[in-house]
């Protein structure tokens, strides 16, 4: 038995730090009640949504005249709008396109933020100044006013509300991006890859942005509710997904239209979208207390 | 400072140049004119009526008398609303809106600014837990589901107030309360955090040994930095305000111009939809100037640059 063991079987340090840094945030966030309570509420309605249209079997098209609109009830839980539809049902199918239309948009907003935040950050100078100053007359602009015009002028498509939304939502993803890249890019194992001879795309995905993976994250989650407010916000003007499909705004628009007399028509989907809300920005925030983002903040 | 205003007024003239200009072209490269109305219109009044409105000219003609024309602050024709100008009703709505506004930010200073200050001086109380939750409802229940609520609760069941209309004074309570709860919840946050900071420094405890009684060390020596945050949320929230106003102006049934604009997109009324997102423009990108200087002459760390 030799007391020294042979090199291979020492496993490097850094990447048992990286896994109990992320368990470490793992952990606090567990601790902060809030974040959990969002967080299990978010999972809950993301199963609901999926699965449930499939384990129910009730098309939200289904409509049911003779019954019209029926207050909540051991059949329909939520009640019924004024064609008889299930709301239990529309409220699955409007999630899913809600959360759908949530993920897909900040994803644009994501992909363009990150890309464009890391080049400005990476490059600096000049071409850093030129870029920030973009973002700023963007950030300037009228843009929901744009969005609105988007949608009014070229038809009411999905994909194109997609590209809309994530246009209008990249601007704080890249400034964050940049300020993260600026910081990291003085160390030095930056300088260690640059003396290695990586090209530049290399730096840049797979040592800097890495390691600004905690704020990243921490803003993605707050996008989200920021996208499906937009989503609905043009929905509620009679902008976003068309009929027989509906998001949660259009269900909140209907809602609206018709609470006089049928009130649990705007109370459900509004509670089931202020809820939605409610869980994604105490998960947000919960993470931004986890990883211990500051720049996040601002 | 008045080299900083003029160097950022100078460069409104190209943000708003762009806009004008991706605007015009936006808007006429698109199926639909007009007048592709319900009914057919004859082709020969159809021509006439084009002729009338300089539509028959070559594109790039219409855009450099559109251009001519704004340079000497007339809008032009509307063309839904014939023998009216998008100056007449821009002039007509604009006030409408204006007011709602500025009602609307009135309310959510003065309740974020007092929540947010009670909460901070009154740490961990109920005071402050109620405001907390209070700031957690405004953020997370938007203003479209806000607005019906209310109105189902206040007009319909109780019938304190109209459910719409924009006549009375107490018209305008539901649509500007409701306007201005969301960005009240979110001064109210900033406020609290603001006001935690600044309660912690050396100059706060120095008024205190000076014997300075409490509301004074808040509302003289604390105040002014507390409030830094919520300055320069100002921009961003008068921006929010005003596009806000289209959801309460249809929730409300208000004639704003709000409303307008969301018509005359639908509508295809070229130059009422130019010149009223060139008023907005306008309108965002000066608040957004005048918060940016409120926020330097309050805090002279900063500079103008």
């Amino acid at each position: 038995m030799s007391s020294a063991r042979p090199i291979s079987e020492i496993r490097p340090p850094q990447a048992q730090a990286r896994s109990s840094l992320w368990r470490d945030a793992w952990h606090r966030l567990q601790k902060n009640r809030l974040a959990v309570i969002g967080g299990t509420l978010l999972g809950a309605l993301s199963i609901l949504c999926i699965a449930g249209p499939w384990l129910l079997r009730v098309s939200y098209l289904e409509q049911n005249l003779d019954l019209g609109a029926s207050a909540p009830s051991a059949a329909h839980w939520f009640g019924t709008d004024t064609l008889g539809r299930d709301l239990f049902v529309r409220l699955l199918y409007g999630g899913r396109i809600s959360l759908g239309v949530g993920l897909c948009a900040t994803f644009v907003a994501l992909t363009i933020g990150v890309i464009y935040g890391a080049m400005a950050g990476y490059l600096g100078g000049k071409i850093d100044a030129a870029m920030m100053r973009l973002v700023d007359i963007i950030y300037a602009l009228p843009f929901t006013i744009f969005v609105i015009l988007l949608m009014v002028f070229f038809g009411r498509n999905i994909i194109l509300l997609f590209v809309a939304i994530g246009a209008v939502e990249w601007l704080t993803m890249a400034r964050i991006v940049r300020s993260q890249i600026m910081a990291l890019k003085k160390m030095e194992f930056i300088e260690a890859a640059r003396s290695l001879g990586l090209s530049n795309t290399r730096i840049i995905f797979r040592h800097l942005l890495p390691n600004a993976l905690g704020p990243i994250i921490v803003y993605t989650t707050l996008t989200i509710p920021a996208v499906m407010l937009l989503e609905a916000f043009l929905s509620f003007l009679g902008l976003g997904v068309q009929p027989p499909m509906s998001s949660w705004g259009t269900l909140i628009k209907d809602g609206a239209e018709k609470m006089e007399e049928f009130p649990w028509l705007l109370i459900f989907p509004g509670s089931i979208f202020s809820l939605t809300l409610f869980s994604l920005n105490f998960l947000g925030d919960g993470l931004r207390d986890a990883l211990d983002v500051r720049a996040a903040k601002d | 400072m008045f080299r900083f205003i003029f160097r950022r007024l100078l460069q409104v003239i190209p943000v708003l140049f762009i806009i004008i200009t991706a605007t015009f072209f936006m808007v006429r490269f698109v199926p639909g004119g007009p007048f592709t109305a319900e009914k057919a219109i004859p082709p020969e009044i159809l021509k006439n009526i084009e002729a009338h409105y300089g539509l028959d000219q070559p594109l790039w003609r219409q855009y450099f008398t559109y251009l001519g024309k704004i340079a000497h602050g007339d809008l032009g024709p509307s063309f839904k609303y014939s023998n009216r100008s998008v100056n007449e009703i821009i002039a007509d709505k604009l006030p409408v809106s204006l007011e709602l506004g500025a009602l609307a930010l009135a309310c959510a200073l003065s309740m974020g600014l007092t929540l947010g200050v009670l909460a901070a001086v009154r740490r961990n109380s109920g005071l402050d837990y109620l405001a907390s939750s209070l700031g957690m409802l405004g953020i997370c229940v938007p203003t479209f589901v806000l607005g019906p609520l209310l109105v189902l609760f206040f007009a319909i069941h109780l019938g304190w107030v109209n459910a719409s209309g924009w006549y009375t004074a107490a018209d305008r309570v539901l649509p500007a309360l409701t306007l201005g709860l969301v960005y009240a919840a979110y001064i109210m946050r900033l406020t609290r955090a603001g006001m935690l900071e600044v309660l912690h420094q050396d100059y706060i405890r120095t008024a205190r040994a000076k014997g300075a009684s409490e509301f004074r060390v808040i509302t003289r020596h604390a105040l002014r930095g507390g409030l830094l945050p919520v300055v320069s949320f100002l921009g961003p929230a008068t921006a929010g305000i005003l596009t806000g106003s289209f959801i309460i102006e249809t929730i409300f049934q208000i004639p704003g111009l709000g409303r307008e604009f969301v018509n005359s997109a639908f509508n295809r009324d070229y130059t009422l939809v130019l010149g009223t997102v060139m008023l907005y423009a306008g309108l965002i990108v000066l608040l957004n100037l005048a918060a940016d200087v409120l926020q330097v002459w309050l805090n002279p760390r900063l500079k103008f640059e």
